[in-house]
């Protein structure tokens, strides 16, 4: 095992040394697939400190795109972290009273193991030779982590999106390792809309003849413009009509007249296009293919003969539902769908629908009431959790 | 009046530690055994939810319209969902709690009969608490007035009244005598929030709390 506080990554066809720290399990995982991997590398940030009894660790799961930078700026894009409005000192996940622990996904490109890493059978890129990945390995990958760091039960787990699906399979795999759970703008179960967006992503990557059947990095080329298309078309479910039609409507960019040509005419156009350009400086396009992939086969009712509720049947955990009135990616029905499969099983359940027109992305704003939402359930849970512990506070002391 | 608890009766203040509850709600906590589990639908901003838990170590839930009411109840530590009582009593399995609560809340549910089953389903009890449109001042209004009542428990003008099933408290009984409903006490707030023994309840009691026994 170790512990750096820097590593190398490899993003596209350059090599990049970015902060962070980093635990390597030699033993292999087992995977959802059968197969095994190992060693495996899982990167990671953490914010705020760890208490003496080790009760007051919170695990940030992020979404298909984010990663590790949850509250501070982004080594590659300088950007501020992804969820810095969220997680923060005297923010509602505060890392004055909490520690806070997020990890880049296994198959993802942000120095946890991923297609970039090296292959030990080969010293070369896994590139496809990597295993299809599900989120349950990389809630297993995650796991190892939490136990490395000695702590044996998470006062909370929160995340949105594929974050959200994370959270709610951290909770039926380890209940017993989870006080409470914050689900956001998720689902129990990606549906055939879903996964057909996902395949119009995959398939524009592997149309790239830059992606060389995914052997691209051996070859020196980059698929940008693959999967700059991929994140176009993905970038459009994020968002609602009202949102892009308050952003942009059908203004002309940097133009008084349409040209009568392909040029991007419209704000929308170039806006999209620069969301692809940007995105291909940062992310690896056979990643790409496993997160989304790995989205695809999330079914929680699955194991349970399509019963979701058998899922969550005894769960000791408390769990806070969040969606969003606009998002039509997750759409509040899935969210109500885990609310009311919890109510089945008479587990412990609060839900709320944020009013928002900003789409799936709402997740990542300061929308009216979703901070509130979470701030007031996690101080809820702390009151339960810390009265019956000898560090009452929860904080650093 | 759905999950507007707060406009009914502005009824005498209890205060029960740093809780303070309305006087119904008072009422309704007092019938409610320690220790036991209840539903609240319409909990409004978790009032009684939080006294129940804290007063009589009561495992509570609650549905809520409003997302208002359920970040407040969220901020109490409760565990409440945003839904109503139509849809989304369905989910919940049989003999799920011990008391299911619906207070103020069935006069604005489009189904109250299979809202009254779902409770007697849910719930071994049912406190069921609501306006009685067969009060005299709603009488004087339609006969002497030829208007329909807005009056302090009613405060809503008949185009944007969210009450679309008004009934009395004779009518009550007579529902719960059709459904087979072993009514196991009432109790009657007259004008001022106060509950008294009346002898014409469904003549001067503004308000009425039901517990509900199956069969």
């Amino acid at each position: 095992m170790t512990d750096d506080n820097s590593l190398e990554i490899q993003i596209q066809d350059k090599s990049v040394t970015i902060p962070g720290k980093k635990v390597v399990f030699d033993e292999p995982m087992p995977l959802d697939s059968g197969i095994e991997i190992g060693p495996i590398e899982v990167s990671y940030q953490t914010y705020g400190s760890l208490n003496a009894d080790k009760s007051n660790a919170i695990v940030i799961c992020h979404a298909l795109t984010g990663d590790q930078f949850v509250s501070e700026t982004h080594p590659i894009t300088q950007k501020p972290g992804w969820w810095a409005m969220m997680v923060g000192p005297g923010k509602p996940v505060d890392t004055d009273k909490y520690f806070v622990i997020c990890s880049s996904v296994i198959g993802g490109c942000m120095g946890s193991t991923g297609p970039v890493s090296p292959d030990p059978k080969t010293g070369k890129p896994y590139g496809l030779n990597f295993p299809v990945i599900t989120i349950g390995d990389m809630v297993r990958a995650q796991k190892r982590l939490v136990e490395s760091l000695g702590i044996k039960k998470l006062f909370c787990v929160i995340g949105g999106s594929m974050g959200g699906m994370q959270v709610l399979q951290w909770a039926v795999s380890y209940p017993e390792m989870v006080f409470a759970a914050i689900p956001i703008a998720t689902a129990p179960r990606h549906t055939a809309q879903n996964i057909a967006f996902h395949e119009v992503g995959r398939q524009a990557i592997m149309a790239d003849p830059n992606w060389c059947h995914g052997a691209y990095l051996e070859e020196n080329k980059v698929p940008r413009a693959g999967l700059s298309v991929a994140r176009m078309t993905a970038h459009v479910t994020y968002l609602s009509e009202p949102a892009l039609h308050r952003k942009f409507g059908r203004r002309l960019q940097d133009r008084k007249n349409l040209t009568y040509g392909f040029d991007a005419d419209f704000q929308v156009e170039s806006y999209l296009r620069h969301q692809g350009f940007t995105f291909v400086e940062r992310f690896d396009a056979n990643s790409y293919l496993y997160i989304t992939r790995a989205m695809d086969y999330f079914d929680l009712a699955e194991e349970h003969n399509g019963m979701l509720a058998d899922a969550f049947r005894d769960s000791p955990v408390r769990f806070c539902v969040i969606s969003f009135s606009s998002d039509w990616l997750f759409p509040t029905s899935a969210n109500r769908e885990i609310v009311h499969a919890l109510n089945a099983v008479a587990a412990d359940v609060s839900f709320v629908e944020v009013q928002s027109d900003a789409g799936h992305d709402a997740f990542l704003l300061k929308e009216p009431g979703f901070h509130e939402t979470v701030d007031g359930f996690i101080k809820g849970c702390a009151e339960r959790w810390f009265n019956g512990r000898s560090d009452r506070k929860g904080g650093q002391g | 009046m759905a999950a507007a608890i707060g406009k009914v009766a502005k009824g005498k203040i209890m205060k029960h530690r740093d809780i303070t509850l309305r006087t119904d709600l008072k009422l309704i906590a007092d019938i409610i055994e320690p220790d036991s589990r209840v539903l609240d639908i319409g909990c409004g901003d978790g009032a009684l939810l939080d006294h129940l838990t804290h007063n009589k170590s009561v495992s509570g839930r609650g549905i809520e319209l409003s997302q208002k009411g359920v970040n407040q109840c969220v901020g109490r530590g409760l565990s409440v969902i945003q839904g109503n009582a139509d849809t989304d009593l369905q989910y919940y399995p049989n003999d799920a709690v011990d008391y299911a609560i619906l207070s103020q809340t069935i006069q604005a549910t489009h189904s109250p009969r299979h809202v009254l089953e779902e409770l007697l389903r849910i719930g071994h009890r049912a406190i069921v608490s609501f306006p009685n449109f067969g009060h005299w001042r709603v009488r004087a209004s339609l006969s002497l007035a030829g208007r329909m009542p807005v009056t302090k428990s009613l405060a809503f003008q008949w185009y944007e009244t969210p009450n679309i099933h008004f009934c009395t408290i004779n009518d009550f009984f007579a529902l719960c005598e059709d459904m087979n409903i072993k009514i196991a006490k009432t109790l009657f707030l007259d004008q001022k929030g106060q509950q008294k023994n009346l002898i014409f309840p469904n003549l001067t009691g503004q308000q009425a709390i039901f517990l509900l026994d199956r069969d």
